[in-house]
């Protein structure tokens, strides 16, 4: 556990007295602090290091820790002196703001760090002095960036949904995450394939095929073939028109879904063949028809749901946009006032190309981006010279946004790929915090096990016991109190599973054997409660049901019976002489099922179904015979 | 009806030709947009200072030292003097790992938090530790009648108890011995309500409480936490 934490425990441990009225037993005895109270004393004033200033230094700024009351609270009357248990080396700054007035910023130190130590000294950082501001400034900005990044990509839908969303919702997850599901996962791929085919089918219908017989003429494909290009474009149109309407009854916000950018393509992607179904065989329109075939080829641009690389160049260009809108105005600049220069230099010239101002764009567009096709030259000097420095000016306007497009470009990629690292690597980090958290909570099933719980004023008690830290001891304390609060005992995993189990089997032989309490053992230690608690059971081993219990029978009535007679054997000792056998090693830990004893309920015929009686069956621990009350019944014939 | 519509119509159309014309003119001009965000950065640094050492010595049962070393892991905890709730649940929660502690570390929260403003300073966290640990059993048991009251209305009713009740179970998780049911008991509110009126009012608890022994001897314990 974090040792920050603990120092929260003693609050912890008070507030347990709003547990009193309910508690169905008083509560155990506190766990003795023998340690004295007393804080540890250093002849230091920050952990370790000794300043000394005048008080009038530190009175400059009462409203900080240091100028204010607040610090009598970090007094140490024994050595006379201040002590602060923080970082030394960052203390020497926050001095200096006192003796100097400004406060400046170590570059080497994490932005963080500095920022904590602010918070704890109670310094507001707008006050950094201009040499420092700046830096201070763009750190902070990038490690939040970061940090929301971070934290988004933890909530992003990796997520397993709530097991109570309705279909709708599930299918935009499939939609928008297609690795949850394998559905998903194969419809994502099948729209892949026909994306592809389709632009694969408007590249080959233009290419010239073979005339077919009686014609010399090269035919197209797709005139040639007309009928089966036509059959797969109605396949693939079909297919993107169900995914399109599929997404739309899925999406959470439909107005929203119909403006975003991803549904602009797919529309712009299949109007054009209905349009075209829709059309008559017009002479007249049958030009608007064909402009409308080349919108098909924007299909293509669904492949970007598919494509990371494409989504992050999209959005690149969208977050260069000034960059690239500067560009183009400066550009448009250049060329108006080149195109008229050329004009008017080549206009004495016989039958020459820059005819207008408009028709010398061309020539100005070419020349500036370096391309030179040669169809229109100057033939003046004047128009040659100013075609040279027409061309030289063009490198140097096009070559200066193009650092800023391609940072922007590396950051966001470089974003992206931070986020998918962080998505593999919190598996990992799920798990080992789970570990870890395994770990606390056998501690205290462990310390049970070995006695703690004990009057501990006995000698007999365990070293490892006696061993564990006073914090150990005040927290499982806690944990007893409760324990006795609620009249339940924690358990771990396993021998919860293995209760329901036996319980589970024990009811089958009360049935089978004639036991005198037949009463009693009720058969629902996994209750059926509503639906979210059947799906966590359904991740733990007790996913049983009642049809498949009698496989699991045979191999666990062996098991229970096998640890049934060995612990019958130690118990019956052990029962008698309690006290003076406590283990010194503290790793046994079979305190699984022992003799299953029922407790003398009202008479309760035991029903498959969930009944209303509190008769639980109680399960008897070596050390603690004393705490319940009940008869121990053994179940004989196995 | 239309006017309203027809009013938010143009609202949108006149924003949207402003953000248009903004757009141009950053076009034109080409400076980046993005100054706007360092605006942003927060400048909610709530710092609280507690009052002098001497005045919460006097109003509270503790003395300096103990006072001392209380602030001392309060600040270093929450630097900015304040607690508020969510950092309380994930620190409650670190204690009772194996079940859920959200419910019960949020009406333990305001039970502390006395001005009812969504955080604890240091003052009401001293004056409720106060009354845990070294105020009398009145006052204890007037706390933990405050506790039990969600809704503050002087009165304890079944289903306050009940909600209490759940939240402590709920802190005990999924794998206890025997199994926790769907169910909690019911009965506390019964026992304590002595007019039969259905709802539970402070002199109730308090007599209540007092003739149960277990408890008296229990309150008893938590004394020397500090």
């Amino acid at each position: 556990m974090a040792a920050g934490v603990a120092t929260w425990l003693p609050f912890a441990r008070a507030a347990a007295v709003g547990w009193l009225p309910l508690a169905k037993k008083s509560m155990p005895k506190p766990p003795v602090d023998k340690k004295s109270r007393n804080d540890e004393i250093l002849f230091v004033n920050v952990s370790g290091l000794r300043f000394q200033t005048w008080k009038n230094t530190l009175d400059r700024y009462p409203d900080t820790l240091l100028g204010s009351s607040e610090k009598e609270f970090f007094y140490n009357e024994d050595t006379q002196e201040y002590f602060f248990d923080r970082d030394p080396e960052m203390f020497r700054h926050i001095l200096n703001f006192y003796r100097t007035g400004k406060l400046h910023y170590p570059r080497h130190e994490c932005i963080q760090a500095f920022d904590e130590e602010l918070a704890f000294y109670g310094i507001v950082p707008e006050i950094i002095g201009d040499c420092c501001m700046e830096e201070y400034r763009d750190r902070k900005k990038e490690n939040q960036e970061r940090l929301a990044e971070d934290t988004e990509a933890e909530m992003a839908s990796d997520i397993p949904l709530p097991p109570d969303s309705t279909s709708r919702e599930r299918l935009w997850r499939a939609f928008e995450n297609p690795h949850t599901s394998t559905m998903a996962l194969v419809f994502y791929y099948v729209t892949g394939f026909f994306i592809a085919v389709s632009v694969i089918a408007n590249v080959v219908e233009t290419v010239p095929c073979r005339p077919p017989k009686g014609s010399v003429k090269d035919l197209p494909c797709g005139e040639k073939y007309s009928l089966a290009f036509f059959c797969m474009d109605t396949a693939c149109v079909l297919i993107f028109t169900f995914e399109y309407l599929m997404r739309l009854f899925a999406a959470p916000s439909r107005c929203k879904f119909m403006r975003s950018v991803m549904s602009v393509i797919d529309v712009v992607a299949i109007m054009p063949y209905y349009i075209g179904l829709v059309m008559p065989e017009n002479e007249d329109v049958s030009g608007a028809f064909v402009t409308l075939r080349v919108f098909r080829v924007f299909r293509i641009f669904k492949f970007s749901r598919h494509s990371q690389g494409l989504r992050i160049l999209g959005y690149t260009l969208k977050s260069c946009a000034s960059e690239l809108g500067f560009l183009l105005f400066s550009l448009t600049m250049a060329i108006i006032i080149f195109a008229t220069v050329m004009y008017y230099a080549e206009k004495g010239t016989k039958g020459t190309n820059f005819t207008s101002i408009p028709a010398s764009f061309w020539y100005t567009i070419v020349t500036m981006t370096t391309l030179g096709y040669g169809d229109m030259v100057p033939n003046t000097i004047a128009g040659k010279i100013f075609g040279s420095i027409c061309s030289l000016s063009g490198v140097l306007v096009i070559a200066l946004p193009v650092p800023v497009i391609v940072s922007n470009f590396s950051r966001i990629y470089h974003q992206n790929q931070r986020a998918d690292k962080m998505r593999a690597q919190q598996k990992v980090r799920l798990a080992r915090i789970r570990l870890a958290k395994k770990g606390t909570t056998n501690a205290f099933l462990q310390y049970k096990e070995d006695g703690g719980l004990q009057d501990r004023d006995s000698d007999s008690t365990a070293l490892c016991v006696k061993n564990r830290s006073s914090f150990e001891h005040q927290h499982h304390h806690l944990l007893h109190c409760l324990e006795k609060t609620t009249n339940h005992e924690f358990t771990d995993e396993l021998t919860y599973s293995e209760v329901c189990m036996t319980e589970s089997v024990g009811y089958r032989t009360s049935r089978s054997t004639s036991l005198s309490s037949q009463q009693g053992l009720s058969s629902s230690c996994c209750p059926r409660r509503p639906k979210r608690r059947a799906i966590r059971l359904a991740n733990s081993t007790v996913s049983v049901s009642r049809g498949s219990v009698q496989e699991l029978d045979m191999l666990h009535v062996q098991k229970v019976a096998h640890q049934r007679l060995s612990v019958c054997a130690s118990s019956r000792s052990s029962l008698n002489a309690r006290s003076e056998d406590l283990k010194l090693n503290c790793d046994d830990r079979d305190f699984t099922a022992a003799i299953i004893s029922i407790p003398t309920p009202p008479a309760n015929t035991p029903d498959e179904s969930l009944p209303p009686s509190p008769a639980v069956p109680g399960i008897l621990r070596n050390s603690r015979s004393g705490s319940f009350t009940h008869e121990t019944v053994k179940i004989s014939s196995l | 009806m239309p006017q309203a519509v027809m009013a938010g119509c143009t609202q949108r159309c006149q924003q949207g030709l402003l953000k248009f014309f903004q757009c141009v003119r950053r076009l034109i001009s080409g400076t980046l947009s993005k100054d706007k965000l360092d605006d942003e950065l927060e400048m909610t640094m709530v710092c609280h200072r507690p009052e002098g050492l001497e005045q919460l010595e006097a109003q509270t049962n503790f003395n300096k030292r103990e006072l001392q070393v209380l602030y001392r892991g309060f600040k270093n905890e929450c630097p900015s003097g304040v607690v508020n709730e969510e950092t309380f649940k994930h620190i409650y929660a670190q204690f009772f790992p194996h079940g859920d502690a959200s419910t019960y570390a949020h009406y333990l929260f305001n039970a502390f938090d006395s001005a009812h403003n969504g955080s604890i300073k240091f003052e009401d966290f001293v004056m409720g530790l106060s009354i845990l640990l070294r105020g009398s059993v009145r006052e204890k048991l007037q706390w933990t009648f405050n506790l039990y009251d969600i809704n503050r209305d002087g009165y304890i009713n079944k289903e306050e108890m009940t909600e209490i009740v759940r939240a402590i179970y709920d802190m005990m998780g999924k794998y206890t011995y025997p199994a926790l049911r769907g169910d909690v008991p019911q009965q506390h509110v019964e026992k304590m309500d002595r007019n039969k009126d259905g709802v539970v009012t402070l002199e109730e608890f308090i007599l209540a409480c007092q003739e149960d022994e277990n408890m008296m001897r229990s309150l008893q314990l938590f004394e020397n936490v500090i």
